[in-house]
């Protein structure tokens, strides 16, 4: 037992939670094996994970850094300098405030896209009896508002503190 | 020329945010080990709800994979509401937790070389699992709720069987990571960025905090709160319905008795006026004999009313007076008294939910109606005139729609 160790680089109960992982996915996956869309299914699996860390993540990360660099947020902290403090709070309280709604647009723009986007009208038609409207303008309504209610508290903060 | 560990070394390098590190990592896991669960079982209930021993749960062939059988319970008459709107409900909540969480560990994705042992393959293997399996059944979910069907596979095949691939290497995650999860919760407060650990999950160049861990905590559960409030109106009924802004299920249908949310509507079900008028039948067999009636037949037998929400497997709901003849009544008129179960057909003809078969205390229990009307006023067309089914929690499409007939079978011992 001991002498196994190194080879497997981990204890037995390792390897057995891992072989009941194992045996439920390859148990799921015989099941649906008869399906004729399988493949569609695989793909949809490994994509999900493709579309979050590959595009997803490096896109809002890239947002990010911009914003950073626009708000001169990225640049450390000068709070060692006299008087630079204040305005060094400034900058991050103005990141965050564009952060905070863009981020609650953003979500809001994911989970309900297929109504923003107008995505499967004939299959809503038919599932509730009525045409579909798009949510663009809503959902713009809705980002719009936290904007607006994030820049305001922006503006009593920063009045707050002069 | 750039070696692997070159361009692994520069990414590593390059991961910069301050608050990146196990205590926030911990944190995000404990919210979601704490309540998907909750998802997990309500989705399971859902499938036991869809009666899995009738052969009208789907995916039909699970083996295994499901609840052991039993009765789905007729009371509370909001158990089905309940569950499956805290299964889509929470589902969708949850969102921004699990982007969070990968957005926490996500310099692990890129670290270099990928494993040093066996142990490491496989729990990097496990990770493609709980990962693809997490997002898998986001979107497909999200996408259901919302008549998307962009993925071209069966919803209910694909959701059911990429939940158990994901339930396995979550449960794996969860014991292979709890004992790493309690201890670096029991440490105490650490500073921001955390001190170094040997996952790699610190910054080793950390840049300026523009948001503590706890701002970072709020803005997640901020994002939560967010998507409840959007979300939860689809299974309120009122004026507060219309809070689901964005989902289908958050406009009202028109005013009046049958203005509430339809599931499927009698052009795409394939309902012609002529079917459903004057020359209409219920047929009612068991126990050797047919029973013909006509729908003046069924007003002229005695009508019970009762108030009972009627429920989606979307995860909206609807509270409204439905008014007809009891099914145990049919059922003795039947000449079955106490039957088994009984088989509803629609006039339907291609519908996957084209018929429905009901339990025995689904028949007999006393708010359990072939509906003639609702709050009211006779059925409308989308909501299944001349006669519909409604059965307290049990799930809408069980709720059978211009039904045609009701086979009552005994018992195998009486």
């Amino acid at each position: 037992m001991v002498r196994r160790r190194p080879a497997y680089g981990a204890g037995a109960p390792h390897a057995v939670v891992l072989l009941g992982c194992f045996t439920i996915a390859g148990w799921a996956v015989f099941l649906v094996s008869g399906e004729a869309t399988v493949w569609r299914m695989a793909l949809w699996f490994v994509g999900a994970a493709i579309a979050h860390d590959l595009v997803l993540f490096p896109v809002y990360a890239a947002v990010d850094r911009r914003l950073r660099r626009a708000t001169r947020t990225d640049l450390g902290n000068e709070e060692g300098r006299p008087g630079r403090a204040a305005v060094a709070a400034d900058r991050v309280a103005v990141l965050n405030h564009i952060r905070v709604p863009a981020l609650g647009a953003a979500l809001l723009f994911l989970v309900f896209l297929p109504g923003i986007l107008n995505l499967g009208d004939a299959t809503y038609a038919a599932a509730t009896g009525e045409q579909r409207v798009s949510y663009a303008i809503r959902w713009l309504w809705v980002s719009g508002a936290l904007f607006l209610l994030s820049g305001l508290v922006l503006a009593v903060r920063l009045a707050r503190r002069r | 020329m750039l070696s692997p560990t070159g361009v692994a070394e520069a990414i590593r390098r390059g991961w910069r945010s301050p608050l990146r590190g196990p205590r926030l990592t911990s944190f995000l896991g404990l919210m979601l080990l704490l309540s998907l669960p909750l998802v997990i079982i309500t989705g399971l209930l859902d499938y036991a709800a869809y009666g899995p021993r009738f052969g009208q749960a789907f995916p039909t062939h699970v083996s295994w994979m499901r609840l052991p059988l039993f009765d789905w319970p007729t009371r509370p008459a909001w158990l089905f509401r309940l569950t499956q709107g805290l299964h889509v409900g929470l589902g969708i909540v949850l969102i921004p937790v699990v982007l969070a969480k990968l957005w926490s560990v996500i310099p692990r994705l890129f670290v270099w070389p990928p494993a040093r042992s066996a142990a490491q393959v496989l729990e990097r293997l496990s990770l493609v699992l709980l990962v693809g399996g997490i997002l898998f059944e986001i979107a497909t979910g999200v996408l259901d709720i919302q008549y998307a069907y962009l993925f071209g596979f069966d919803f209910y095949t694909a959701h059911y069987f990429g939940a158990w691939v994901f339930i396995g290497a979550f449960v794996a995650h969860v014991a292979l990571k709890l004992p790493r999860l309690i201890a670096t919760l029991r440490r105490g407060r650490v500073p921001t960025p955390e001190p170094p650990d040997p996952d790699g999950l610190v910054a080793s160049r950390p840049g300026p905090v523009t948001v503590g861990r706890r701002g970072a905590l709020a803005l997640v559960g901020g994002g939560a709160l967010l998507l409840a409030a959007l979300t939860f109106g689809q299974s309120i009924d009122g004026p507060l319905r219309r809070t689901a802004l964005l989902l289908p299920r958050g406009r009202n249908p028109g005013n009046g008795p049958n203005g509430f949310q339809v599931n499927r509507s009698a052009a795409a079900a394939g309902i012609q006026p002529a079917s459903t008028g004057s020359a209409w039948r219920l047929t009612l067999t068991g126990g050797g004999r047919s029973v013909l009636l006509d729908r003046a037949a069924l007003l002229a037998m005695t009508q019970h009313t009762a108030r009972l929400p009627i429920a989606c497997v979307e995860g909206w709901s609807t509270m409204q007076t439905w008014t007809g003849v009891r099914l145990a009544d049919l059922a003795t008129l039947a000449g079955v008294p106490e039957p088994a179960s009984a088989h509803v057909t629609s006039l339907e003809r291609n519908g996957l939910f084209r018929q429905a078969t009901l339990q025995s205390n689904q028949v007999a229990d006393d708010d359990s109606l072939l509906a003639l009307r609702v709050n009211g006023a006779d059925l409308s067309a989308n909501h299944g005139f001349p006669a519909r089914v409604i059965v307290p929690a049990l799930p809408g499409v069980h709720c059978t729609k211009w039904v045609a007939s009701i086979d009552f079978r005994p018992g195998g011992n009486g």
